[in-house]
């Protein structure tokens, strides 16, 4: 019996068991776009959260005061004392000095009631240059930053979160209008666009002021020039490391110490905040794999279960194929045939299947879902690698049986 | 036996062995039959019947002794080579007919075909005229589903004789079938013995076993051979069932090996 003749009898053959065919394929299906799904799911996860964390700011090294040691002995915490000044910025930000900086923006912040009326909303109001949008990776949603020009001139001019512009207008439409801080009006020249929170901060409550604007009118505190937090912004990724090492040696250089370990400031980076992610992406990568292992050993079950099935079910027809003068050959593959098909038409469909839902539940579930190809093309070859050991292994050795055997069967 | 030997048996055993339960079916059975005659194996559920019809049809393999169609050796044969003898030389008719119920009459006919080799167009015209042979020329695309059991049976005796087997091997044909279509069923199979078939049928039916020419009686897995009608008479006119109620006097002979 040639191969054109064995495929033809497999085709009939799965025709003519149109009902258990169909469930083979949908088992088999379901199998698959299980798997595609599940894997699809767990990668959008993973890169939903990489982009989380990228967006808190990237390449970032930030720099806060040493601790004070008081003359009654008792040391305040980092950030006590008052050593990081506005020169030291400026210094940073030369590109001849640092390189590998990008950019500073200088913070000094306070926490005020701003009022627009009768309205009052206390918050943050951060005092900064117009490097800030750049180093924090902030956007304005309307609006614009305030000017180098406003920095100078210490202007009154205020850049609001978005949270803060509907608790104080009712509207994030705040551009052009005004508020007062104490005495002084100030204008509303922007708007940030929302950025979520971060740990326990809300990135959507806050007020920017020019620094000199901050220590002329908002600051109490009377160090005028003295800044909280240096945020310097490395060019790249790779060049993190340099960029700290000429900020330390800058900073050592300008505040006159030698000793490394006595520096008054300290500078730390995302490092922690990598490792983290790193972290979570292993923990993703581990739950994925085993996801889609139980959903690849649940659909080869599926698929073994009825293939088990219905090569038993048709032991008699086997018999009776072998009375007729079928070889064992013939049977096997007949059964290879049937086997193969099934398995292909239900992963192809499964895989098409899978890469629709994963294309359209997104819409849907508000979560990405990445097609990984490795992932269809394993599940396809595990369903139908199962769909044929399980469809031929009971075919053979039914073929191996004597016909009288075979036809006795039930 | 004057006629050319198609089927040789010699002190054929079969043990059947279940763990340490053994069960010896046949103990020693040795038979001939000729060309062109119609025999019957009649014997009671347990007799071993059965077995006999399954060795004889390559079905099975017997434990012990020889087995020969028409001059070759099958008792070592291996199971695809039995294939080949099955397909060449037997037609199988079944009490359960078995057909495949999901294809149509002559599709059911054209396997055995399909599998000696025979090209497409070839084993639809042989199937065809097979089916007409035995009148079921109109139904040939029916399911089994939709034939009654007696066309059934007809069209399983077509898929049995499409190959041109040089012998017809059946197995309680009439079992499951009704008085007249069971009627129909043996008339077929007198015509077909009249052209020349060789046929064996196995039954529990002495009303049936007596339209052959020689029965052949199976006990205990040995059989008492009866020659009771002659083969002119049988070609001449088959005789109804209850003119056959009354029976010679069985002359028991172990045939065979003396």
């Amino acid at each position: 019996m040639s191969w054109g003749e064995t495929i033809r009898t497999g085709l009939s053959a799965i025709r003519s068991h149109a009902m258990r065919s169909v469930l083979t394929i949908v088992g088999i299906l379901i199998g698959i776009a299980a798997v595609i799904l599940t894997v699809g799911l767990g990668l959008g996860t993973q890169k939903d959260v990489s982009e989380s964390i990228s967006s808190l700011g990237s390449n970032l090294l930030i720099v806060r005061p040493g601790s004070v040691t008081s003359s009654a002995g008792i040391r305040g915490g980092f950030g006590s004392s008052t050593s990081l000044t506005m020169d030291d910025a400026a210094a940073l930000g030369s590109v001849t000095a640092a390189p590998d900086i990008a950019g500073v923006a200088p913070e000094a912040s306070t926490s005020v009631s701003l009022e627009n009326g009768d309205t009052n909303w206390t918050t943050t109001v951060t005092g900064t240059t117009t490097s800030w949008p750049q180093v924090r990776s902030r956007t304005l949603a309307q609006g614009e930053f305030f000017s180098e020009a406003d920095a100078e001139a210490g202007a009154s001019v205020i850049v609001l979160g978005s949270e803060t512009a509907v608790e104080l207008f009712g509207t994030p439409w705040a551009v052009g209008r005004s508020l007062t801080i104490d005495t002084a009006t100030y204008e509303v020249v922007g708007v940030l666009a929302e950025q979520g929170s971060s740990d326990d901060t809300n990135l959507d409550d806050l007020a920017v002021v020019p620094m000199t604007t901050y220590s002329a009118q908002v600051s109490t505190s009377t160090t005028g020039t003295s800044v909280q937090t240096l945020y310097i912004q490395a060019t790249a990724q790779h060049t993190l490391s340099a960029a700290y090492q000429e900020a330390e040696t800058l900073l050592l250089n300008l505040h006159g110490i030698t000793d490394p370990s006595a520096a008054d400031f300290s500078i730390s980076s995302q490092d922690a905040l990598v490792a983290t992610a790193t972290a979570v992406y292993r923990t993703l990568t581990v739950l994925l794999v085993g996801i889609a292992a139980i959903a690849l050993l649940v659909g080869g079950i599926g698929v073994m279960n009825i293939m088990l099935v219905s090569v038993t079910e048709r032991t008699r027809e086997i018999g009776l194929r072998k009375a007729l003068g079928a070889k064992p050959y013939a049977i096997r593959r007949q059964f290879l045939v049937e086997a193969t098909t099934l398995g292909l038409v239900g992963g192809v469909l499964g895989v098409g299947l899978g890469v629709t839902l994963a294309v359209f539940l997104p819409n849907v579930l508000g979560s990405s879902i990445v097609v990984s190809w490795p992932a269809v093309f394993g599940a396809l070859a595990v369903a139908i690698g199962i769909g044929v050991v399980f469809g031929v292994y009971p075919a053979t050795r039914a073929a191996k049986l004597a016909p009288v055997d075979a036809l006795r069967a039930e | 036996m004057a006629e050319m030997e198609i089927l040789r048996l010699e002190n054929v055993r079969k043990v059947y062995s279940s763990g340490d339960i053994e069960f010896e079916a046949l103990r020693g059975v040795s038979l001939s039959v000729g060309e062109g005659e119609y025999v019957s194996v009649v014997g009671p559920s347990g007799s071993g019947k059965s077995t006999l019809m399954n060795i004889l049809g390559c079905l099975d393999v017997a434990t012990e002794g020889r087995y020969e169609i028409a001059g070759e050796d099958v008792s070592q044969m291996a199971e695809a080579e039995l294939a080949d003898v099955r397909g060449r030389r037997i037609g199988f008719v079944f009490q359960q007919f078995n057909l495949l119920p999901s294809m149509s009459a002559w599709r059911n006919v054209e396997l055995p075909l399909s599998y000696a080799g025979v090209g497409p167009a070839e084993r639809k015209r042989r199937a065809v005229a097979a089916l007409e042979s035995v009148g079921l020329g109109d139904k040939i695309d029916n399911r089994p589903g939709q034939l009654s059991g007696g066309q059934q049976q007809r069209a399983a005796i077509a898929r049995a004789l499409v190959t041109e087997p040089m012998l017809l091997l059946a197995d309680e044909p009439t079992g499951n079938l009704d008085s007249v279509s069971a009627r129909e069923i043996l008339d077929l199979f007198d015509q077909v013995h009249s052209s020349g078939r060789t046929i064996v049928l196995i039954t529990h039916d002495w009303d049936v076993a007596s339209r052959t020419g020689r029965s052949i009686e199976v006990r205990d897995g040995m059989i008492l051979e009866r020659s009771r009608l002659t083969e002119s008479a049988k070609a001449a006119k088959p005789a109804a069932p209850d003119e056959l109620t009354e029976l010679d006097e069985p002359q028991m002979a172990q045939v065979g090996e003396s």
